[in-house]
């Protein structure tokens, strides 16, 4: 690890006139960029910690739209959100081990981006409100390819937005090594259609499953999309699977996903 | 009941006590005032030419106190290898040299090109990206079959081909086992991979050299699974320290599978700059490093032919298979795919004729060397594997195919070249099939299916061969090495006793079990004695703790050299008594004659002898102290069958394992939690080889696989809850203890047991699939399934 600064502010102005400076980066939970700093693949000279902000933190649902601060752990989605959107906290408390749920953050999770993470799929799959300190991205246009979204050099995530379905549920089938998604998919029923979200597999990174939408948005049931079948040529392919076992996954995992949102 | 002490007691583990309470005394906790810390410069490409090392702007960098490369060790030995193989033409092996630092060329990622000695290690870690390489990038050597082709690229310029050796066992019977193929009734044949492995032990490694210019005395303190084994090689070899002028300490080791058996260029490393520098020089590895650094396990590629007649009675094996050896032959790699591997060849069956032929190759991979099992595993896998395909084929019950071959009369000379003392194969698989409920098996087919899985039952047998070795048949074989072990045990005056021994525990438990066996011998508690070892400056000469032979190689030396303490105790307690030394008995630590009331305690004869007052000091010296060096008669041979259980997703082709039971003949055993909790752990091990772990490469040479991240280790709910037994028991009759080793039966026959399991599972489902190569990840048992 090289050297480095660190601050810590209490409140978000300090915090983006904090990330103004050269070569600073918001620290989350650390989950992964401390690890990559460890291995000497990043150098930042300024790390800004959110965890000293207080509006940050924390989890609120009113008006069918379920508010998580940018700073709020996955342990501590999993137990307030429990009880507003299951769907959602069930996938949180199966982020990680407890270590990483503890540390790691929903807004490092969103800024990071990892094309096997968890709360990509959330997110998109909820469809909702990326938060910054400048603006609100729609989760549509947030998520732009693997480790790239839209948010711009020194914008913070401060909260996400999610709007709660009728019901939801996240399926995940484990990477053997890391335990990151092979493929993840979250499936949610709202009022107005169905939502179909795939972590994992794709090598633009999470991205809607549009056809097996709008077959559930007419049939919720398994049955719907078993006929469908995804593109394996867009599919990652690594030692833990080609691409064609990853396109295979999509549609197993989108599967159960509604059998178990009922 | 059973026995709350001595042998046959579950004793707790004492070590365990500071294991746990993070009082551990391991490597990494030595820091020495004024010590240096180097960071080693490693090779990113896998085979290139080192054209430059350019070093002085690290040099003048901050804290740096010097900066080696390569050139710094021209005039310094290489990395010995251990073991000296003769080819089928009776030439030897072609034997590269190992230079400490790399010097002309770069052979694997990982590989030592500069090593930065800092004052810190953040110094030295900066210093080391001042370094200025210039490196051209060569074909990287990496498929084995590839390598030994015409024109192909060569990893050692100065050897004649990538081909270390090309071994025929038995070469003399190769006719009868060619005959015996072609005109057998049936022939089985299976192509297999052996996987490539990562050890990963939880400690990672360390070394720190020390230099006492007072006295000339040189100490590394490294994380070794054989201490004296280190300072032979390292001193005789690279260094030229004769070894009165070098201790080597490894105090509580984290853990090591065979890892750290071997003599590492780091340990030479740290020994000679802090020597050059006056300072002490430590490093530790990261884990990153211990991936592309640290000797990986396995990485056969085999082709092995079972001939049966129309009764299924196996009548010829013959196997061909190809050795990676890595970038260079570390310290057992050579013995590995041989004598560790060919002379298990007959596994527990009567087959008449064997033939296994081993291709060693160089690739520009890290070094691969014994790994849990060593050879074994290779062995006991393709057979076991190629037996089940044999049933399959011919309409046989796996058992009875099994049974219809054992060896059951002992003892029983194989056709290659060993000679198992004792067994009954029948009586572990009557006991693996009991603990295992085999014939409920259908009912719990039918629950699977209501769930949407197919279940599948894999049953193998193992046999091995443990307690390594004599001295003078391995050395017959090409062993550069004893494979005795050593024991000193020091009574003090006041009864306690102290066991210094070559025998190294890197988590066995042997300063529990040592003391069972000791205490048991003289009637006292086990708490009077204590175990010392992991350092050359106070334990004899002995070989250290691999190939599960601790207590039986290293225990037999202590018996003996308890039997001589007692013996001598005796003759003091004659004369305490008045008595003649031959009517004298030891019973629960008391001295009687037999037939009188005469009697005289442990303790008393021991301050007898260091305060001789009334003592035969005319016929005996004082003092009480004994060493033994016991060299084994024969191998032993643990034996065993196992029965798994899995569940097969159909819809992703992932494995669960359901049941698994083993039944395995350890012979005589001191501790049975303990022996437990080794096959506990091998069969993690070997789980975690059938479905999880794999070490990848590109073609390129890039390690893939090269952090957790992608390497995966069996984690616990990975694992079932395990049936085990070792009830069956029959003593190995040539050592004291009638003991054989249980240390890595688990990572033996484990694997098999998986890959039979779940074949039989898409089998049973209508699925044509006769194979799938380890690690049985989801993705490839889905494309067997679908392919």
């Amino acid at each position: 690890m090289y050297d480095f600064e660190l601050v810590k502010p209490s409140t978000v102005e300090e915090a983006v006139k904090a990330l103004s400076g050269d070569e600073a980066q918001p620290l989350g939970g650390g989950q992964t960029l401390i690890p990559t700093m460890k291995q000497r693949l990043a150098m930042p000279g300024t790390l800004v910690s959110t965890t000293g902000i207080a509006s940050m933190k924390g989890v609120s649902a009113s008006g069918g739209v379920l508010t998580i601060g940018g700073a709020t752990t996955h342990g501590t989605v999993a137990k307030e959100a429990a009880s507003s959107y299951p769907g959602l906290a069930a996938m949180a408390a199966n982020i990680g081990d407890p270590a990483v749920r503890n540390r790691g953050t929903i807004g490092g999770s969103l800024a990071n981006n990892d094309p096997a993470a968890c709360y990509p799929a959330g997110l998109l799959g909820s469809g909702g409100t990326v938060v910054t300190n400048s603006r609100e991205i729609d989760a549509d246009d947030y998520f732009q390819g693997l480790f790239t979204t839209a948010l711009e050099e020194g914008e913070l995530i401060t909260a996400v937005r999610f709007n709660i379905p009728e019901a939801s549920n996240y399926q995940k089938f484990e990477q053997p090594a890391s335990r990151f998604a092979l493929v993840g998919v979250f499936v949610a029923k709202h009022s107005d259609g169905v939502r179909v979200a795939v972590t994992g597999a794709s090598e633009e990174g999470v991205f809607r499953w549009t056809e097996a939408e709008e077959a559930l948005s007419s049939n919720f049931s398994p049955d719907a999309i078993s006929g469908l079948s995804v593109d394996a040529s867009g599919m990652m392919g690594d030692i833990h699977g080609t691409p064609e076992y990853r396109a295979h996954l999509v549609n197993v995992m989108t599967g159960r996903a509604v059998k178990a949102a009922g | 009941m059973p026995k709350d002490h001595g042998i046959g007691a579950s004793t707790k583990r004492r070590e365990d006590v500071r294991f746990l309470t993070g009082k551990g005394r391991y490597t990494d906790d030595i820091n020495i005032r004024g010590q240096a810390y180097v960071h080693f410069l490693r090779s990113d490409v896998a085979h290139g030419k080192i054209n430059a090392v350019g070093t002085s702007e690290a040099e003048t960098a901050p804290g740096v106190l010097r900066v080696f490369t390569g050139k710094d060790f021209e005039g310094v030995g290489g990395i010995p290898c251990g073991w000296q193989i003769t080819d089928r033409q009776g030439n030897p092996m072609q034997e590269p040299a190992h230079p400490v630092l790399a010097q002309g060329k770069v052979r694997h990622v990982g590989d030592p090109i500069a090593a930065v000695v800092a004052e810190t290690y953040e110094q030295a870690r900066d210093a080391a990206e001042k370094i200025n390489l210039d490196i051209t990038e060569l074909p990287a050597v990496m498929n084995m079959k590839a390598a030994l082709e015409d024109g192909a690229p060569k990893v050692h310029d100065d050897l004649t081909s990538n081909l270390c050796y090309d071994w025929g066992f038995i070469e003399d019977n190769r006719e009868a086992v060619d005959q015996a193929i072609k005109s057998a009734h049936h022939v089985t044949t299976l192509e297999l991979v052996n996987q490539r492995l990562v050890a990963n032990p939880m400690e990672p490694r360390v070394a720190i050299g020390d230099y006492a210019s007072y006295s000339d005395e040189s100490t590394l303190y490294t994380t070794s699974q054989n201490p004296h084994v280190i300072r032979l090689l390292m001193g005789a070899f690279v260094l030229g320290i004769p070894e009165h002028k070098l201790r080597v300490v490894a105090p509580d080791v984290g853990g090591g599978f065979g890892s750290k058996i071997f003599h590492y260029a780091e340990e030479a490393f740290c020994t000679f700059a802090a020597k050059q520098l006056k300072c002490p020089v430590k490093w530790t590895s990261s884990r990153s490093e211990a991936f592309m650094t640290d000797a990986h396990g396995r990485d056969h590629v085999t082709r092995i032919e079972l001939a049966l007649d129309a009764e299924g009675n196996f009548q010829a094996i013959r196997t061909e298979t190809y050795a990676n050896m890595g970038a260079y032959l570390s310290t057992f790699s050579t013995s590995v795919p041989t004598y560790l591997h060919g002379t298990l060849m007959a596994g527990n069956y009567k087959t008449p004729n064997i033939y296994v032929n081993v291709k060693a190759v160089f690739s520009n991979t890290v070094p691969v060397d014994a790994y849990r099992g060593a050879g074994r595993p290779e062995a006991t896998f393709q057979l076991e594997r190629v037996i089940d395909k044999a049933a399959r084929e011919m309409g046989i019950d796996p058992v009875e195919i099994r049974r219809k071959n054992f060896v059951t009369e002992f003892p029983y000379a194989t056709p290659v070249a060993v000679e198992y003392d004792t067994g009954d194969y029948n009586a572990t698989m009557d006991k693996a099939l009991e603990i295992a409920d085999w014939d409920g098996f259908d009912a719990r087919a039918a629950e699977s299916a209501k769930k949407g899985l197919w279940r599948g039952r894999g049953i193998n047998t193992y046999i091995e061969a443990c307690g390594i070795a004599p001295s003078a048949l391995v050395g017959q074989l090409g062993a550069r090495a004893g494979l005795y072990e050593s024991a000193t045990v020091r009574v003090n005056a006041t009864g306690g006793l102290v066991v210094m021994t070559g025998s190294h525990s890197h988590g066995q438990g042997h300063e529990t079990a040592f003391p069972q066996v000791i205490a048991e011998m003289i009637g006292i508690d086990e708490s009077m004695v204590e175990i010392v070892h992991g350092d050359t400056a106070n334990t004899p000469m002995g070989m250290g703790t691999y190939g599960s032979r601790s207590l039986a190689v290293g225990g037999s030396a202590m018996v003996r050299a308890t039997e001589k303490i007692i013996a001598k105790a005796k003759k003091i307690a004659a004369h305490l008594m008045e008595a003649a030394p031959e009517d004298v008995e030891l019973k629960d630590g008391q001295f009687s004659i037999a037939g009188t009331d005469k009697s005289v305690a442990w303790g008393d004869v021991c301050l007898a002898a260091y305060v001789p007052h009334n003592y035969p000091l005319e016929e005996l010296e004082p003092g009480l102290e004994e060493t033994a060096f016991y060299d084994p008669a024969n191998f032993t041979y643990p034996a065993g069958a196992y029965i798994c259980e899995v569940e097969v997703d159909p819809d992703t082709g992932k494995v669960r394992i359901d049941r698994f039971a083993a039944a395995d003949d350890f012979g005589n055993v001191v501790n049975p939690m303990i022996v437990e909790g080794q096959v506990h752990g091998g069969l993690a091990q070997g789980i975690g080889q059938a479905l999880l772990e794999g070490c990848a490469y590109d073609d390129s040479g890039q390690l893939i696989s090269g952090s957790y991240m992608d390497y995966a280790m069996p984690r616990a709910d990975d694992v079932p809850s395990y049936s085990v037994d070792h009830s069956c028991q029959t003593p190995c009759t040539h050592n004291p203890l009638g003991v054989k080793g249980c240390g890595e039966a688990g990572a033996i026959g484990s694997p098999p047991a998986v890959v039979n399991a779940v074949v039989d599972a898409l089998q049973r489902n209508g699925k044509d699939v006769t194979h799938i190569d380890m690690p049985l990840s989801p993705s490839r048992v889905w494309a067997a399934m679908n392919g």
